[in-house]
């Protein structure tokens, strides 16, 4: 974990009208780690990753990716450095119009109907490796339940094998039978392909199971950051209230 | 105190005139931009000729029931009302000409344009804005495909090449309309009924109608996609989105038929 982080903010800020989301963010995150961030809902956790991703444009600061300085990147540069990338979306976003497998193999075929055979069998590939099995490849989205909506777009943001990936609350709105299947499938996505991750979750157990280091958003900064054993005694009484839940304290 | 209160009032009204001027300038531009982008974008690889021709079956085929009727009943009534009115000064010879003057130069264009509105600005509008308040259009960014070339280029030029054939389809239509009431109803004879109407369609009304009917293309796809893309707030920012986009594209296919019609035939 040495050379240049493979992406690092500094002084990230973003504001919506009066409301000052993001407030200076400084963060790196080096190559292969897995980091997890914690934060109130509205705390600005996925402004934060849709700003990375150039889907926000941040007021000011720098955001690098490889080094690479990727605000005020043109449309084609930034679509190069997007392929970088790949995010589960807190709702899963599957295209409902398309069938799971053209959901799944979106990135490789860019919305176009070509290649069936071969993107139906990479499709069903990546369905293996998070849990489902070929009876869903026809499927529209929305005869899926939550969490296997879940799934799929996890298997779509794996397809293209980014070598950063985000998720967004993967845990929100599953059982904690479904939640740790689901912490599973990102801790061996993060080993097998060596990715780098970054997830925003309000789920302890999550945060503990499949993060390397957490770092706490607070009223538009990174307040804290530690390694995951150390995050039930921080030492920092904003992580103390959070990770414990409590009503009683600094934040309100 | 009063010249005070009477200033400050003067005051506060010219603000409100300068804060409605600022947002209607705002608008225009974003609007502008929104459009400047999406054919840029489109002209530019990569095309989606599939999605192309999606939006065109959904516009254009489609909507032709609906064009259909409309205009036949439009026309038939146009017929019957020149007839009722032209008869108190013996001008009932003049149904023929109205009928295919109306429907041509005015009639045609605006009510498929309505018509086409009111099914397609709304449908984009719904669509593009669920897939926003969703995050599919964030995800689609992510997933290296541009959503204003895969999405609203195609719905955008498809708009642009439907509106014509099918405002030709229901000036055909709209004029057969005529033809049935003045023959079937009201006694004219076929053959005259036609000669004149042959007499009275001039290319340039015929050309004019096109070029209307583009313009309203454009302006039905326009709104549809640009309130449906800055949809915001769930459910209900959906439904504003969706009103909105139908609303302006009424205002603007209107405005901008009354301009066309004052410079070509003023």
């Amino acid at each position: 974990m040495t050379g240049v982080p493979k992406i690092e903010l500094a002084g990230l800020r973003k504001a919506f009208g009066p409301n000052r989301v993001l407030d200076g963010v400084d963060l790196a995150v080096e190559a292969g780690e897995s980091l997890t961030i914690i934060g109130q809902s509205g705390s600005g956790k996925s402004v934060m990753l849709k700003c990375i991703l150039g889907l926000i444009r941040p007021d000011g600061g720098s955001i690098r990716v490889d080094g690479e300085e990727i605000i005020g990147l043109g449309e084609r540069e930034m679509a190069r450095v997007r392929a970088k990338f790949g995010m589960l979306f807190q709702g899963g976003a599957l295209f409902d119009s398309l069938p799971v497998w053209r959901n799944v193999t979106f990135a490789l075929t860019q919305g176009r109907n070509r290649d069936g055979a071969r993107m139906r069998a990479i499709a069903q590939e990546n369905l293996e490796r998070v849990g489902l099995g070929p009876e869903v490849l026809n499927l529209r989205p929305s005869e899926l339940s939550g969490g296997m909506q879940k799934r799929v777009a996890l298997a779509r943001a794996i397809a293209p094998r980014p070598e950063i990936i985000f998720f967004d609350e993967p845990t929100t709105g599953l059982d904690p039978i479904r939640a740790d299947v689901i912490n599973d499938l990102i801790t061996s996505l993060v080993t097998d392909l060596g990715a780098t991750a970054i997830t925003i979750t309000h789920d302890m157990a999550s945060a503990r199971k499949i993060a390397h280091r957490v770092a706490m958003l607070y009223q538009g900064r990174i307040i804290w950051v530690g390694p995951r054993d150390r995050l039930y005694d921080s030492g920092n009484p904003y992580v103390d209230q959070f990770v414990q839940g409590n009503a009683e304290g600094p934040i309100r | 105190m009063t010249i005070n209160s009477v200033a400050g009032a003067i005051i506060a009204l010219f603000a409100w005139i300068g804060r409605i001027a600022i947002a209607a300038l705002a608008t225009v531009g974003r609007l502008t931009l929104f459009a400047a982008n999406a054919i840029r974008r489109g002209l530019t690889p990569p095309y989606y000729p599939a999605k192309f021709f999606e939006q065109l079956s959904h516009i254009g085929w489609f909507s032709l029931p609906v064009v259909g009727l409309t205009a036949i009943f439009t026309g038939a009534a146009l017929a019957q009302q020149t007839f009722t009115a032209g008869s108190r000064f013996n001008a009932t010879s003049t149904v023929p000409a109205i009928v295919v003057l109306g429907i041509v130069r005015e009639l045609g264009p605006v009510l498929v344009g309505l018509m086409v509105a009111g099914r397609v600005s709304s449908a984009m509008a719904a669509e593009l804005g669920t897939m926003r308040v969703t995050e599919q259009l964030d995800a689609m960014t992510t997933l290296r495909t541009d959503p204003f070339r895969y999405l609203i280029a195609p719905r955008l030029f498809a708009s642009v090449i439907a509106l014509p054939l099918m405002v030709m389809i229901a000036n055909a239509i709209g004029i057969f309309g005529g033809y049935l009431i003045a023959v079937y109803k009201l006694d004219f004879n076929a053959v005259g009924y036609l000669k004149v109407t042959r007499e009275y369609l001039e290319l340039t009304d015929f050309m004019m109608a096109l070029v209307k009917a583009a313009v309203f293309g454009f302006f039905i796809a326009l709104m549809g996609c640009y309130h449906g893309f800055r949809a915001a707030g769930g459910a209900a920012g959906v439904g504003e989105g969706t009103r909105n986009a139908v609303v302006s594209a009424f205002i603007l296919i209107l405005l901008s038929n009354l301009i066309i019609t004052v410079i070509a035939f003023g």
